[in-house]
């Protein structure tokens, strides 16, 4: 059993590296996103709901009822609220099901940083799946096509800070009680609510052709959330897990 | 002897506490009587409203009831909350529960009595209207908050757990209001009567009698509020007997 | 038997005979509602000691364990790890490991990835090489690459004391390790705690096996409803299995019957 570089003690005294937060969340978030990226069920899942959402709402549509550009925005949130809602489980069903947790709460990195390294990997795989989502509605609604497209993406990407924000804490709320699953959306789909509304108002203003500068207050109010959320779910999240 | 629309915990309530305290709960029983003779007065000795007829007594209801659901229920259980996360005082998580669950109570008469009154007004049955459109999202925030209490065994898991729900709901409220609003600046209603009490052309009796109707329900609010209290106390306690 | 330090039932501890007092727990109290799940337990551990700890289940071991590595505050009373207040600053984490029945691993993850990660989650600067040193130590660096999901229940458990090990804690807490092991698991596990007592580790052994318990133990415990009803020092070729087995019966059934 000898290695090549084995040795006969053990590692010389090992030099402690100080906790770092963003080193710490960065660590976190790999872990986490190279875990879904083995197992690929809750990407699979999201994805594929996704595009069926997409296709099912474009069959159940009726083009002399309604015009696409006033059914897509609509469409484009709710596909991005229940499919990003299908990540957020995973996220501490990973950590309780061997008692991870217990290990990582353990060791010098704090709460916080775990908390922000989680987010951050649901944050990824949100943007994973709206890589997915927002060209197939495109497609299948006949959207124009262009820079429009661009402030989509920030209005998403704003979005997604909120929605992981207020999705990591809540999924760390409701991992280890009764009817997990069902408790999570139950929760924090309220909590949606003012992120949907002005990212759906924005989208809509841009793909019917007006220009970002209008659109621009729906995103500040996004930001708006964002900050207060990030904070907020960050100070409270300590409180989720036992002492 | 509590009301007969009241939910089993409150009456259940009423009865223990009766037992409990070996008479009635007079407190309760007063502010009953004090919205029966708000009632009376609203109904046989207010004007009537002359464009909006019989459906606008409703008002006197509807609006008291949305302000307390929102001002004296959701805020002061989010305030609490926090306060039982910082001092993890049992009585704290008790009080926020029973704000969460007489505000639900307070909640669904606004959602209930908005259709009754927006039909014959409005044409339709519901509007989405700022005020009402909130309000339908705190009614969804706050059942959230009781289920989630109903799905954790452990009493100080629960309380924690729901105390943080109840402080990010406290912070949700201005947002709710803040989207509500912009969407419907952006989607002009329908030019017909808003149901906005600021608005309403009330005159001095009419306006008396809002404020009666707002301070009796007001009294019936901090009776249920305080019966539940005793209730979850008492049940509490027969919990750690139950153990011990 | 060995030297019978304390029997009262509000606890007591006798200092070590070590001059340093690693783990001090000073008149630890918990309540879970209205459920006192430890009561007034006391103890102080020398550096190279090992605690053994028994009673039957519900007696507030695990929880009296967690108390003692800062992962849940005592309602009153405190614990001090070679000085140090816990639950205390992150450097006070890292003197601390883990091993329980829960292998607290990542089971989609290597053997190699998830000691890696504690290793860096310690703020180790070469965690690579300290994993592969400590999966050897356990005699699973042949598994390195395996999916931890792959792996027998004795392989991963293994694995999980490397994880705990792999930063070089000075306490360590133990709830039940040798669950799930076989004998050459259980042989590695056992000498891989002699090492870490040699270098002045300081361990707490919660367990049913009461003769691999022992094997380790300078001193051993009784736990009944949250106190510490017996502490016995290890006599000088170690605690008699078979004698110490009686004497726990009898302070159990005492209790229940």
């Amino acid at each position: 059993m000898s290695h090549p570089t084995e040795q006969a003690n053990p590692p010389a005294e090992l030099p402690y590296a100080p906790p770092g937060f963003l080193r710490d969340a960065m660590r976190v978030a790999r872990k986490d996103l190279l875990i879904e990226f083995r197992t690929r069920s809750a990407f699979i899942a999201a994805a594929v709901f996704a595009l069926l959402s997409a296709a099912i709402f474009r069959f159940t549509w009726d083009p002399s009822a309604v015009s696409t550009l006033d059914l897509a925005p609509g469409v484009l949130w709710v596909i991005f609220a229940f499919s990003g809602i299908l990540g957020l489980h995973r996220s501490f069903g990973i950590e309780l099901a061997d008692r991870a947790l217990d290990a990582l709460l353990a060791s010098p990195m704090s709460r916080e940083s775990v908390f922000a390294g989680k987010a951050l990997a649901n944050l990824a795989f949100i943007g994973c799946v709206q890589t997915l989502a927002l060209p197939a509605v495109g497609l299948f609604f006949n959207l124009p096509s262009g820079k429009l497209w661009v402030g989509v993406a920030a209005a998403s990407l704003l979005a997604a800070i909120g929605f992981v924000a207020i999705g990591t804490l809540f999924a760390a709320i409701t991992a280890n009680i009764r009817m997990a699953e069902l408790m999570l959306p139950m929760l924090a789909l309220p909590f949606f609510i003012p992120i949907i509304i002005p990212a759906a108002q924005a989208t809509a203003l841009l793909i019917n052709g007006r220009p970002v500068s209008e659109a621009a207050d729906y995103l500040k109010m996004l930001a708006g959330f964002d900050i207060l959320f990030v904070t907020a779910s960050t100070l409270v999240f300590p409180f989720t897990l036992e002492e | 002897m509590a009301m007969a629309s009241a939910p089993s915990a409150v009456r259940g309530g009423a009865r223990d506490s009766r037992q409990a305290s070996g008479g009635f709960d007079w407190f309760l029983i007063v502010a009953i009587l004090g919205v029966v003779a708000v009632t009376v007065r609203v109904l046989l000795f207010t004007p009537m409203e002359l464009r909006q007829g019989l459906a606008q007594k409703i008002f006197y209801l509807h609006v008291p009831a949305a302000i307390l659901s929102l001002y004296f229920a959701v805020v002061p259980a989010s305030i609490v909350s926090g306060l039982y996360l910082w001092l993890k005082d049992p009585r704290l998580d008790r009080i926020a529960e029973s704000l969460a669950e007489v505000g639900v109570m307070f909640c669904t008469v606004v959602l209930c009595t908005g259709p009754f009154w927006g039909k014959p007004i409005w044409g339709t049955f519901w509007q989405w209207e700022a005020r009402l459109t909130s309000t339908l999202f705190l009614w969804f925030v706050l059942i959230g908050y009781l289920v989630l209490r109903g799905a954790v065994d452990q009493p100080e898991s629960r309380a924690r757990l729901s105390a943080v729900v109840a402080v990010m709901a406290g912070f949700l409220v201005p947002f709710i209001h803040l989207t509500v609003y912009m969407f419907n600046t952006l989607h002009p209603m329908p030019v017909v009567l808003t149901p906005n009490p600021m608005e309403q052309n009330l005159s001095p009796e009419m306006r008396q009698s809002f404020l009666w109707s707002l301070l009796a329900f007001f009294v019936l609010y901090c009776a249920l509020v305080r019966n539940r209290y005793a209730w979850a106390t008492a049940r509490d306690i027969q919990l750690l007997e139950d153990q011990a | 038997m060995g030297r019978r330090v304390a029997g009262n039932r509000s606890g007591g501890y006798a200092s070590p005979m070590l001059s340093e007092v690693a783990l001090h727990a000073h008149e630890l109290v918990r309540r879970f509602g209205g459920r006192t799940a430890v009561k007034n337990v006391s103890l102080a551990l020398g550096a190279g000691e090992c605690l053994a700890l028994f009673g039957p289940n519900g007696a507030g071991k695990t929880t009296l364990l967690r108390m003692l590595g800062g992962q849940i505050k005592p309602n009153t009373g405190h614990v001090a790890l070679h000085g140090h207040r816990l639950p205390g600053t992150a450097a006070t984490r890292n003197l601390v490991g883990l091993i329980s029945h829960h292998t607290m691993l990542y089971t989609a993850l290597t053997a190699l990835e998830n000691v890696q990660f504690a290793a860096e989650c310690h703020g180790m600067r070469n965690a690579r090489a300290a994993a592969m040193f400590a999966l050897e130590r356990l005699g699973v660096s042949a598994r390195a690459d395996t999916a931890v999901r792959t792996l027998s229940r004795g392989l991963q458990q293994r694995v999980s004391i490397a994880r705990a090990l792999v930063h070089g804690p000075r306490l360590v807490l133990l709830d039940e390790p040798y669950t799930g092991l076989d004998e050459t698991g259980a042989r590695a596990l056992t000498r891989a705690l002699q090492e870490l007592l040699g270098v002045g580790a300081t361990l707490v052994l919660v367990t049913h096996h009461l003769s691999e318990g022992l094997a380790l133990a300078s001193r051993a415990a009784v736990m009944l409803e949250g106190q510490l009803v017996r502490v016995d020092e290890a006599p000088a070729d170690g605690f008699d299995a078979g004698s110490y087995s009686a004497l726990y019966r009898s302070l159990v059934v005492r209790e229940v019957g």
